[in-house]
């Protein structure tokens, strides 16, 4: 073994690493863990199906991809990010201060957040008033504001079993939660009439109101879960009373091990969402960088391949996979089409 | 000061008295406690390997499905030239009534009565079969017109149901399959039309995305890892070796390097999930090399494992008999002689250990990759040249078994253990190898 062949290896090694900016051909993606699936789905039908290479999807979290996405432009930022919820106000002001102006917003569906527990626990069937009983930290007993008390589900509500309340809900980055905060705690807030209690209380404060709505409670019985879904069954297989907050498409791959409950007497499926029946349901999107078209190849072919009828379409793989799919997606197809970028009407 | 006077030993030998029972006793206490450790650690290296062949083997087996296609050049190659452009024109989604007319064509001739519809029987196919028929068509174009036997991966529920995954039971709820479907399933088994057989993809193939796990396989990370390793070894050996070559023969000693020794020590034991975060800020933000590239994974693993490698270097420079270097220099060698001639080569057995146990520890490291994007969906087709290995995205052999783990379906949990049985498989070797170094040629004076 000499030490020159060794020492040039290495200087040969520092050289190809300094000499950077190498045109990189295939697709970055990052964002929500909940379109992770379908996007993998789609990646591995667009590798097969044309000859650009299949595009790299990463997880983290609707919130954590977006900012990734809003970095900036240039061949080691991403060129799509995944959501679960629509892009923020401030998420764009960010964007536009590092460069990325041209935003084009894909829906590609709609997911359900359903409720599920042990297959072989007390089955439930909850309305949003429920979950803001069981979870908000502050609600309104008799007229007063106080720190919840209830530690079983036969406190909230008499029709339900004497069992521990336990709950695991997602973590704060991602976009789960917000839809969890807004169209159950919230909505329960409301439907309870605690919401106006407090709301006088503060003065008239809608927002702060709101803010006291959805804090959860931090004395343990609910707990955040910032990994995925996987993590969630894993404490629901370790704790048989915990009831978990999971996506449409995960339980329904894990149904030898988890039981749905009702939301306001509506079963999630496919059918009672995209009817709009099934209330806890959300949009889900991904963001594509119109700058990084035609820079990266594959790039608007791969956003086009993914809104095809036959990808994500009713009788799609997507579909297939858990993805309720959108009435309005001849719409989001011209959208990727003509390259429409936010903000631009339309 | 004792008001015990000294007396003569009573007794004999033969006969032990109260203090030496009780001395005696407490060493056998003592060698029962060791004896108890050992078992308990015992106990769970027994236990860890047991679950992890139990759970992880079912891996190297996937269920396959016997089918003979018929290639309809109505279909494929609607304008008949033949022309390769225009046969790729045809997606995978195009191939899907070959194979239902191929599976109805099937249950036909086997004489298997089913009420179920070629679509509910395709089902059965692994989505990846399409794939499969597409590249062969792709490659073999002059077979289009002709009836092809092909062997399809089932899907992950028929697979799991083979192995006793799956029971009757479990389906009730499950819209990837139901009872009928499976007594197709026992029919096919009865006429040898299913099999259960070696799958030698899981350990070369790429990874598939959660619609088919049976698809699934190590291939792409290993690649990604042997690149890792590629970077590592011909950065860190080199570096790591003459770092301790100067700090151990030439430097002198005085506060610098004492407190440069400390610093590598310390290094040593800096978590690796920092050495990610240096290398998201520095590789990927400041220096601009591409995201997920085994490069950059490379570079942070040699970070992590320098250290390792300049304390054990180090170690067995020390363990030269400081008479060699004093011979050769008094032979007129200079001092970098008598270094590179003597004491290195000397040395090289021990360098060559520690190198091995650091790589080894960089193959099984995962929290840095989790910044540098190297976890996730990448199935990447395999490089061709070694800068394309270097640069393409890529994943590692314990992030790719980290991904599986926190996947939704079931099948992808098997695949996991049967990931990490492949892992352990490399770590058992290197660690060998570093161990029969050692025993061949070290040294002791």
């Amino acid at each position: 073994m000499s030490l020159k062949l060794l020492t040039t290896s290495a200087l040969a090694i520092a050289a190809f690493s300094a000499s950077t900016a190498l045109a990189r051909d295939q697709v970055q993606i990052a964002g929500s863990s909940t379109v992770l699936p379908y996007a993998a789905i789609v990646a591995e039908a667009f590798g097969e199906n044309f000859d650009y290479p299949t595009p790299v999807v990463e997880s983290g979290g609707s919130s954590a991809g977006l900012k990734r996405f809003c970095d900036g432009v240039g061949e080691n930022t991403i060129d799509i990010a995944n959501a679960s919820r629509q892009i923020k106000a401030s998420e764009l002001e960010v964007c536009a201060a590092n460069g990325v102006s041209d935003i084009i917003e894909v829906r590609v569906g709609y997911d359900g957040i359903v409720f599920a527990s042990d297959i072989d626990g007390e089955a439930f069937a909850f309305s949003p008033t429920d979950w803001y009983r069981a979870l908000s930290d502050k609600i309104v007993v008799d007229g007063a504001i106080i720190e919840n008390p209830y530690t079983m589900w036969n406190e909230v509500n008499p029709d339900f079993p004497a069992q521990p309340i336990q709950a695991f809900v997602p973590g704060t980055k991602h976009g789960t939660r917000e839809v969890f905060e807004d169209k159950v705690i919230l909505a329960g807030c409301e439907a309870s009439g605690d919401f106006e209690v407090m709301k006088a209380a503060m003065g008239d404060d809608k927002k702060a109101a709101e803010r006291s709505c959805i804090t959860l409670r931090t004395d343990g019985k609910s707990v955040d879960i910032d990994g995925d879904y996987t993590e969630t069954l894993a404490r629901i297989d370790s704790n048989k009373d915990g009831i978990g907050v999971f996506g449409l498409a995960f339980y329904e791959n894990n149904t030898d091990a988890l039981q749905v409950a009702p939301m306001s007497g509506v079963v999630p499926s496919t059918e009672s969402i995209s009817s709009g029946e099934y209330p806890v349901s959300r949009p889900l999107y991904f963001y594509v960088k119109k700058a990084h078209i035609g820079v990266i190849p594959g790039l608007k072919e791969f956003a086009e391949f993914f809104v095809l009828d036959e990808i994500a379409g009713p009788d799609g793989p997507l579909a297939e996979y858990g993805l309720v799919s959108d009435p309005e997606l001849a719409n989001t197809q011209a959208v990727v089409a003509d390259e429409q970028v936010l903000g631009s009407g339309s | 000061m004792s008001d015990t006077p000294v007396t003569k030993r009573k007794g004999s030998l033969l006969v032990q008295d109260a203090r030496t029972i009780k001395r005696n006793r407490a060493e056998k206490r003592f060698q029962m406690y060791g004896i108890a450790a050992i078992s308990i650690g015992m106990l769970m290296l027994v236990i860890l390997l047991t679950t992890i062949i139990a759970r992880g083997t079912g891996a190297f087996q996937q269920t396959f499905i016997t089918l003979n296609v018929p290639l309809l050049a109505e279909k494929l190659d609607k304008k008949g030239n033949r022309d390769l452009a225009d046969i790729k024109k045809v997606s995978t989604f195009g191939y899907a009534p070959l194979m239902q007319a191929a599976f109805e064509a099937k249950v036909a001739e086997l004489g298997i009565e089913t009420d179920l519809k070629p679509k509910k029987m395709a089902a059965l196919l692994s989505k990846d079969a399409a794939a499969q028929l597409r590249n062969f068509v792709l490659e073999n174009t002059d077979l289009i017109g002709e009836t092809v036997e092909f062997q399809f991966l089932a899907q992950s529920r028929v697979d799991g149901y083979l192995k006793q995954r799956v029971t009757r039971d479990s389906i009730a709820k499950d819209k990837n399959i139901n009872a009928t479907q499976l007594d197709l399933v026992d029919a096919l088994v009865a006429s040898g039309h299913v099999v259960k057989k070696f799958n030698l993809d899981f350990i070369i193939g790429s990874d598939a995305s959660d619609a088919r796990p049976e698809a699934a396989g190590m291939g792409t990370a290993m690649m990604g890892s042997f690149f890792m390793m590629l970077v590592v070894l011909s950065l860190a050996l080199p570096i790591g070796v003459a770092a301790s070559i100067y700090l151990e023969e030439f430097a002198p000693k005085n506060w610098i390097t004492d407190i440069i020794e400390v610093n590598i020590s310390n290094l040593a034991a800096v978590p690796s999930i920092v050495f990610g975060i240096l290398g998201l800020a520095v590789f990927i933000n400041y220096m601009h090399l591409p995201n997920s590239a085994p490069l950059v994974g490379g570079l942070v693993l040699t970070l992590m494992t320098l250290p390792t490698i300049i304390i054990t270097t180090r170690a067995s420079l020390k363990s030269v008999p400081p008479s060699i270097r004093d011979a050769a220099l008094g032979v007129g060698a200079s001092k970098m002689q008598s270094v590179f001639h003597h004491v290195l080569p000397l040395a090289a057995p021990g360098i060559l250990t520690g190198t091995i146990i650091g790589l080894a520890q960089a193959l099984g490291e995962t929290a840095p990759l989790l910044l540098i994007g190297m976890v996730g969906f990448i199935a990447s087709n395999p490089p061709e040249t070694i800068a394309e290995g270097l640069m393409s995205p890529n994943s590692a052999m314990p992030a790719q078994i980290y991904e599986w783990a926190k996947r939704a379906d079931p099948a992808f949990y098997e695949r996991a253990w049967g990931g990490i049985i492949i892992l352990l498989v490399f770590l058992i070797t290197m660690n060998a190898i570093a161990v029969l170094l050692r025993r061949r040629f070290e040294r002791r004076w």
